[in-house]
């Protein structure tokens, strides 16, 4: 089939209505800080307990109480989680965006919204439910403080009848929303199941929708990114943390605190991981910088903004070779920018972060799982290769409930790298009659360092950012400098050697190929089936770290046009792709999307044909 | 100890404990400072390899490669040496962290982390060589510069100079002492103390810069120093093992009421006998009264200015095993695999 005869359908929705059950979207819309939270992730917890595979998707504020915010759940009986721009379904319970709410539900449609609004049915088009929120919450002794939190749990308890949720596995997602407490979970329950029984007694159903048991997330996990990193890390052996609060990332560290008792000292019952709140993000990298230097497996987690205060210790660590985690979980920038939205901004800067000549280690998960094998991972690269490894999650992945795969344990032994104790040391000396820091041994551009504490005349070495030789000494000599930048350059070889491999489907034509990274993941994958069903092949690599590995040059050289997929403004993988092959990227395409939102298959698969029609327009010209 | 002993009880000699030829200027205070600590840490008999030597940048943090040889040293980033030794110290709590810095490290750049580092109680030395001009960069003033004094490429200073040791104790640092780099003896004898001290002991040290600030008039110069230095009492060391035997022979020469012993947590007892003042460290407000004294009336007021029974240092608010975290074996660092298990059945 031929490029010319692909009939384009841009009426991403129609298909997608074909089915009613399991095969819709729908919004909540409610203000921030109602306690919305709770409600929307017990719908999510009882349908993935149903086997239905779910994404929940928070478009939230820059805010504590009062602003407008969003949910999105979309359930796909074919397993796709990416995000729908288009929702099906409105549960309308801020009047403040409700007129906007409805306006862009499509044609057929339903909406849920509160009967006290008596708002009126502003579109005949729509499916109508008005419900008694209010009334409803007075028949219960709430506490004032809680009333507008339960009060949620009457949509809960509509949408378990309308759409067929059992009662059964909302109470159980109630269970582990409240980690079984009977008080809260008692309470809102009953508010729940009274929603339901009006609902019975009251509606008549008129939409077609509804959920189905299915058993596609059996074995299956639900669980944040930043949970999933923090788990990780504690596996991976984090003996340091120490951060500044900042959205997106605090999560990650909230995680940690809640599972450092997983690594408590058996002798004592003491904390085997230290979490240190700094002042700002400089005293966090500093803190971390000092621990790895000491022989700690440290890391911070912050978001833009943070690292930009750590550039000038980033540099520090790169050229002082001392190993750090740095997780960047990643929001819309510059400066303080929509700071609850996602992004893929920071990658062009994190990969050179410091000033200078630096090229920084760079992970790019692409979902709670690898946000764990990274978790753990990082700390082992960080040690071999003795410099800061960043770790580049976003606030889709970090912040949202994700569908995973159970996280599989380390398939290797913890490794700290070329670090020599006393013994080592002595030996070290019986071999080669001498030992300096900065010396390449072994010609992979890594030296053997030691540790503070080292029992031995010749352990201690002078770490400076200052100009040095290879004893470490200080030195301004020109030729100093060059040999060591030099053996820096052979260390990102070594680099390039041991990061993680992209991942790749190839389809046999190597026509059109699609590279992305992180949580672009499933709408390409959604993007992909779409394509392959109106007849366009694709071939697809995502990339999972940098330095580039040969892997990603090669698929690019193999197809005839490669769309670059990311979640930023500029383009920024692109320009990197671009550095690291300088001729013949000319058949190498920006598909940047960057409005703070996860990336959808829409964006995708409409940019693609969209190019796709331009390219076969001009072949049949020449 | 011997006088003449050639080594000390580590069978090392003093030589043992230099560093790297100094590259200052002759006749800097900072080296003057270097070498107290060579005599102190080989009368002490420190062990070197438990000893990091940390700073940030400036004249004072260059120091740290001309002395003890034989430790780690960490010269970092400008102002934010506090925060590396924080993260240190915290994952081996077994280190002895000796940092030097300078005015402008601490008193401008760093301001802020040397406040939270006091606050944290982060176990280390804090050496201040205060010298109240910028050296590398040529001659700027820098915070802690005299009110009203002339320098001769930037002229007059307006601004009001900030005292580091009274940051030290409204940050409530527990060991805060004042010297002077030409008073050599009373600089070891606080050296010693901060040592013994559990928590963040800050030693201000005026520490004159010969090239760019040693006017007479200037506060922080050589000439000023010597004229001028007001010693709060002097400063014996007891160690240890001593106690008994030295308090019968010190006891005799004063009396009562004109000795301080302040016990140290490792057992030595640091000793104040009176000067001229009645003055005792344990009382905050008085060690803020003196600070303002000296402040209006421009004088060198040295020796503990502050000491209080040291709370919590980081690691144990923090409630941190009591072994160094960077020894823990593999098997401490990785829960076993039917952790992971566990859970991930809980998320199921």
């Amino acid at each position: 089939m031929s490029i010319a005869e692909i009939q384009q359908d841009t009426e991403f929705l129609a298909e997608e209505r074909e089915s009613h059950v399991n095969d819709f979207a729908f919004m909540v819309a409610t203000k921030n800080g109602s306690g919305s939270q709770t409600s929307n992730s017990v719908l999510v917890r009882s349908l993935f307990h149903m086997g239905i595979p779910v994404n929940g998707k928070n478009l939230f504020p820059s805010n504590i109480k009062g602003l407008p915010t969003w949910y999105t759940i979309r359930v796909s009986s074919e397993g796709y989680i990416a995000r729908r721009d288009t929702t099906e379904i409105a549960i309308a319970m801020n009047e403040l965006t409700a007129a906007e709410d409805i306006a862009d539900l499509p044609e057929g449609g339903v909406v849920i919204l509160p009967q006290e609004w008596k708002w009126g049915r502003t579109r005949d088009d729509i499916i109508w439910y008005e419900i008694p929120v209010k009334e409803t919450i007075r028949q219960f002794k709430i506490p004032s403080a809680r009333r507008e939190q339960v009060g949620n749990m009457v949509y809960v308890g509509v949408v378990s009848w309308l759409f067929e949720i059992p009662l059964d596995q909302v109470h159980r997602a109630l269970s582990d929303q409240f980690r079984g407490k009977a008080g809260p979970v008692n309470m809102n329950y009953e508010v729940i199941e009274t929603a339901w029984e009006w609902a019975r007694d009251n509606l008549v159903k008129q939409d077609p929708y509804r959920f189905a048991p299915m058993n596609l997330t059996e074995g299956k996990i639900l669980i944040t990114g930043n949970e999933a990193a923090a788990l990780g890390a504690i596996f991976g052996g984090v003996t340091f943390a120490s951060w500044y609060p900042i959205t997106p990332s605090t999560s990650l560290i909230d995680a940690l605190l809640g599972y450092r008792h997983l690594r408590k000292d058996p002798e004592n019952e003491k904390d085997t991981v230290a979490v240190i709140q700094a002042e700002d993000e400089i005293a966090a990298i500093g803190m971390v910088v000092g621990a790895g230097w000491a022989g700690a497996r440290a890391l911070t987690s912050t978001s833009g903004p943070g690292i930009s205060l750590m550039s000038e210790f980033a540099g520090l660590a790169y050229i002082a070779e001392i190993p750090v985690v740095i997780w960047d979980i990643t929001r819309m920038g510059p400066s303080t920018g929509l700071p609850t939205r996602t992004s893929q901004g920071d990658i062009l800067f994190t990969s050179f972060l410091g000033h200078g000549d630096s090229q920084q280690v760079v992970l790019l998960p692409r979902d709670p799982a690898e946000c764990f094998e990274f978790g753990w991972k990082s700390f082992d690269l960080a040690d071999s290769l003795q410099t800061p490894v960043f770790v580049l999650s976003d606030l889709d992945i970090g912040m949202n409930n994700w569908m995973s795969e159970p996280f599989e344990y380390p398939d290797r032994p913890i490794n700290r790298g070329k670090t020599l104790d006393k013994i080592g040391l002595e030996e070290f000396f019986a071999e080669k009659g001498e030992w300096y820091r900065y010396r390449d041994y072994d010609r992979d551009g890594i030296a053997w360092r030691t540790l503070p504490g080292t029992d031995h005349p010749r352990a201690a070495y002078f770490t400076r950012g200052t100009g040095h030789n290879d004893k470490g000494e200080y030195s301004e000599r020109s030729d100093d400098w060059v040999e060591n930048m030099e053996r820096l350059r052979r260390k990102f070889e070594t680099a390039r050697t041991l990061v993680p491999a992209p991942a790749i489907e190839t389809s046999p034509e190597l026509r059109i190929g699609i590279v992305s990274y992180g949580s672009n993941d499933p709408a390409v994958q959604e993007a992909r089936d779409r394509l392959r069903a109106d007849g366009v092949d694709t071939s697809y690599l995502r990339i999972r770290a940098l330095p580039l590995k040969p892997e990603v040059i090669t698929f690019i050289e193999q197809h005839e046009r490669v769309y670059v997929v990311e979640n930023n403004f500029d383009g920024q993988m692109t320009s990197l792709i671009r550095i690291d092959m300088p001729q013949d990227n000319s058949h190498v395409e920006s598909l940047a999307l960057g409005d703070g939102l996860p990336m959808t298959p829409r964006f995708v698969y409409e940019s693609i044909l969209n190019m796709e029609q331009g390219q076969n327009a001009q072949e049949r010209t020449y | 100890m011997p006088r003449n002993a050639r080594t000390n009880a580590l069978g090392l000699s003093r030589n043992d404990y230099r560093g790297g030829k100094s590259t200052l200027c002759p006749g800097c205070g900072h080296d003057s400072i270097s070498n107290q600590i060579i005599r102190i840490a080989y009368e002490l008999g420190l062990e070197q390899h438990n000893v990091i030597k940390m700073s940030g940048i400036g004249c004072s943090s260059k120091t740290p490669a001309y002395f003890l040889g034989r430790a780690h040293a960490f010269n970092a980033i400008h102002g934010r040496m506090p925060s590396v030794v924080t993260g240190a110290t915290t994952v081996n709590n077994e280190l002895v962290a000796m940092g030097v810095s300078g005015d402008g490290d601490t008193g401008s750049i760093g301001l802020g982390q040397y406040k939270h580092l006091l606050r944290r109680n982060v176990p280390m030395v804090y050496i201040i060589e205060n010298n109240g001009v910028y050296g590398l960069t040529k001659g700027q003033f820098s915070a802690t510069a005299d009110e009203g004094q002339f320098l001769k490429y930037y002229g007059d200073n307006d601004l009001p100079s900030i005292d580091l040791a009274l940051e030290a104790i409204v940050s409530n640092c527990t060991f805060v002492g004042r010297s002077f780099s030409g008073d050599p003896g009373q600089v070891q004898a606080l050296l010693k103390a901060s040592i013994a001290h559990k928590g963040t002991a800050v030693l201000d040290i005026v520490s004159p810069c010969v090239t760019f600030n040693n006017a007479p008039d200037s506060t922080k110069s050589y000439p000023y120093g010597r004229e001028h230095e007001i010693p709060l009492h002097d400063i014996d060391l007891l160690a240890p093992d001593f106690v008994e035997e030295r308090e019968e022979i010190m006891i005799e020469d004063y009396e009562a009421g004109q000795i301080i012993d302040v016990p140290m947590h490792d057992g030595t007892i640091v000793r104040l006998k009176k000067t001229d003042r009645d003055y005792d460290p344990r009382q905050r407000v008085q060690a803020i009264q003196l600070l303002e004294e000296a402040r209006m009336d421009n004088l060198l007021l040295t020796g503990l200015l502050y000491y209080e029974e040291p709370r919590m240092t980081l690691a144990e608010s923090e409630n941190l095993s009591d072994r160094p975290l960077t020894q823990l074996p593999d098997n401490m660092l990785r829960p076993p695999r039917e952790a992971l298990d566990k859970l991930m059945q809980s998320m199921t």
